[in-house]
């Protein structure tokens, strides 16, 4: 009983905090930004930590984060094989092929008017439709390996990235086209000088878009079958065994790994965007 | 993922290149059913007395499909009528979709027709219990992550402590926990739709949050000035400025959060198998049944269509009668 009033206080003294940081003298700056997350983030963990044993929660249903640190901390050199097959082999294998296909088509789409006006609609059809639902047919035609799950990945990264890289191509104003035109730049200057820049953010849109999906396949398409390792399938079995602590061990090698995925999307768009808008400090 | 496409659904789209596409991916798919299959094929034609090249299944088995598709120009008559093919034919997937749809219903022992319920073997009762949990989750999702924008708004320290959580929360895989939120649920005695509504829940939710919180800041200083002149409070402003505003925001999230949501719905019902696409899904592939896998697939892609046109034509409507149509 007495864990979960500590629980409350904590909670109240975290948001009193946190309160006094978002609206004191120091609210508008860095550390201030930075640290009220953290804040919240910590208090939640502790609440977590504290009502779930004050409370006697079975670790069947809820493991404490500090079981969860544990088997994290002991299985080390299993999760990181597994993050080898999920993540180096199917996730990001799928999304550099399923990625560079798409640009290239969006290059295709956007030279032929035609194949615009046919695909592009249907890149925005195939876009919305649950194409995770595709795993079970690819694990059947290329087997239980890494392959089938990039196979997965590339099919669903390929139709965000090309409706956003067709998107970007396409925006540039008819001023800076003309400009181009009097310098009679050839398809492929203006493609290189021009629209390829002009496209940059709507590119990395699509390639942030991208890693979820790219995680979010590569991990479904193991529930369908796989060899005996990878995040899905350490997390479809362990939940056979209710070694819960092994699942969420699982689950936050994936949000790392999508956290980090997505970072280092986000700093090199930093490094070759500096020059747009949404880039330029003062929001 | 609306940002960007948005302007481009929007744009007029003519029919012939589209039709020309479509024909296209039909006759690619007609002529990959040939490779894709030969294996099988030539089996069965050995079996009925056929000459095959290599005439014994385990030479054929190490050689490339191209390979046996040229080696035996004659014996491919069954390429686009296997029974259990890698890849059914366009033909034999409409068909199970009609026979495990209308034909089920009408003429099935347990279709509508002669038991006055829905038959559990057709796509229809599946497609309607999908449906069901992608509604129930939607609902409670789009609505919690309103709640939650609005919240935001109006509180700096909400707003400086959910929001980059809800930012991190898109980058993470969230599907990896639908199996995990199932059996723990299941546990405490919940079972059933309640499950499958958290996972849609979920997934919709933050895509809602995000895109309305964008909404409801997007009035500028000039209009959040002219409230101020009214002296109008905070209830006011929300009601008869911020949420106006927020409608064509809030309408481009709820279409990535209703497809999430059918994305979740089918995700929740793999580990349990109690009815549904995403369990048609994995039974097609745990007995061999393609054309039943490609069906369901069919079907979701169908479900998740006019659900999103659905509320594309609720935003058109609803931009018409507050006055903001293009």
């Amino acid at each position: 009983m007495t864990l979960v009033v500590l629980a409350l206080a904590l909670w109240a003294g975290g948001f009193a905090l946190n309160v006094a940081l978002a609206n004191g003298p120091a609210r508008g700056t860095a550390a201030a930004r930075l640290a009220v997350p953290v804040v919240f983030g910590a208090t939640v963990l502790a609440m977590w930590e504290c009502l779930v044993r004050g409370l006697g929660v079975p670790p069947v249903i809820l493991p404490p984060p500090s079981q969860i640190a544990q088997t994290f901390g002991a299985n080390l050199g299993l999760l990181w094989r597994d993050f080898v097959q999920t993540i180096l082999k199917g996730a990001l294998g799928g999304y550099i092929i399923g990625c560079g296909a798409a640009f290239l088509t969006a290059l295709l789409v956007d030279r032929y008017r035609y194949l615009r006006e046919g695909l592009l609609p249907l890149g925005n059809f195939m876009a919305a439709l649950p194409i995770v639902g595709t795993a079970p047919i690819l694990v059947m035609w290329f087997g239980f390996g890494w392959q089938s799950k990039a196979a997965v990945v590339v099919l669903m990264v390929f139709f965000p990235m090309l409706v956003n890289t067709v998107a970007g191509l396409q925006d540039t104003t008819a001023m800076q086209r003309d400009l181009v035109r009097t310098y009679a730049a050839s398809w492929g200057q203006t493609l290189i000088k021009l629209r390829l820049p002009a496209a940059m953010p709507f590119i990395f849109n699509g390639l942030k878009i991208s890693t979820t999906l790219a995680l979010v396949g590569a991990i479904v398409a193991e529930f369908f079958g796989s060899p005996t390792l990878g995040l899905g399938f350490r997390i479809s079995t362990s939940i056979g065994q209710l070694d819960l602590g092994m699942v969420w061990s699982a689950i936050v090698v994936a949000a790392l790994a999508g956290s980090v995925f997505f970072g280092l999307v986000t700093v090199i768009e930093k490094r070759l965007t500096f020059w747009h808008a949404s880039q330029r400090g003062g929001r | 993922m609306a940002d960007a496409a948005v302007p481009l659904t929007a744009r007029r789209w003519r029919v012939p290149p589209v039709l020309a596409m479509i024909l296209a991916i039909m006759t690619l798919w007609y002529a990959a059913a040939v490779p894709m299959n030969v294996k099988e094929v030539l089996t069965q034609a050995e079996r009925a007395g056929v000459a095959v090249s290599p005439p014994s299944a385990a030479e054929r088995r190490d050689m490339g499909h191209l390979v046996l598709v040229a080696q035996n120009p004659g014996a491919l008559g069954a390429s686009w009528s296997l029974d259990r093919a890698r890849l059914p034919a366009p033909h034999q997937v409409l068909v199970e979709l009609y026979d495990s749809t209308i034909d089920e219903e009408l003429n099935g022992r347990r279709g509508i027709v002669r038991s006055g319920s829905l038959s559990n073997r057709s796509l229809i009762y599946h497609g309607w219990v999908t449906l069901n949990a992608t509604f129930v989750g939607f609902l409670i999702g789009a609505g919690l992550g309103i709640a939650l924008a609005i919240g935001i708004v109006h509180s700096r320290v909400m707003d400086m402590s959910v929001m980059p959580w809800a930012i991190v929360s898109q980058t993470i895989p969230i599907v990896a926990l639908a199996p995990m939120i199932i059996v723990v649920l299941y546990s405490v005695g919940v079972q059933g739709l309640i499950p499958k509504a958290v996972i849609s829940a979920y997934l919709s939710f933050f895509p809602v949050v995000v895109g309305m919180v964008k909404g409801l800041r997007s009035p500028d200083a000039m209009q959040m000035d002219l409230m101020r002149t009214y002296n109008a409070g905070a209830p006011t402003v929300l009601w008869k400025l911020r949420l106006p505003a927020s409608v064509p925001y809030l309408f481009a999230s709820l279409k990535i959060a209703i497809a999430a949501s059918l994305v979740g719905a089918i995700v929740g019902e793999l580990p349990v198998q109690q009815g549904g696409l995403g369990a048609r899904m994995l039974a097609g592939s745990y007995y061999g049944q393609t054309a039943q896998i490609w069906a369901a697939l069919f079907m979701a892609a169908g479900l998740a269509a006019v659900l999103v046109w659905a509320i594309g034509w609720l935003e058109r409507r609803t931009l018409r009668r507050i006055g903001m149509s293009a």
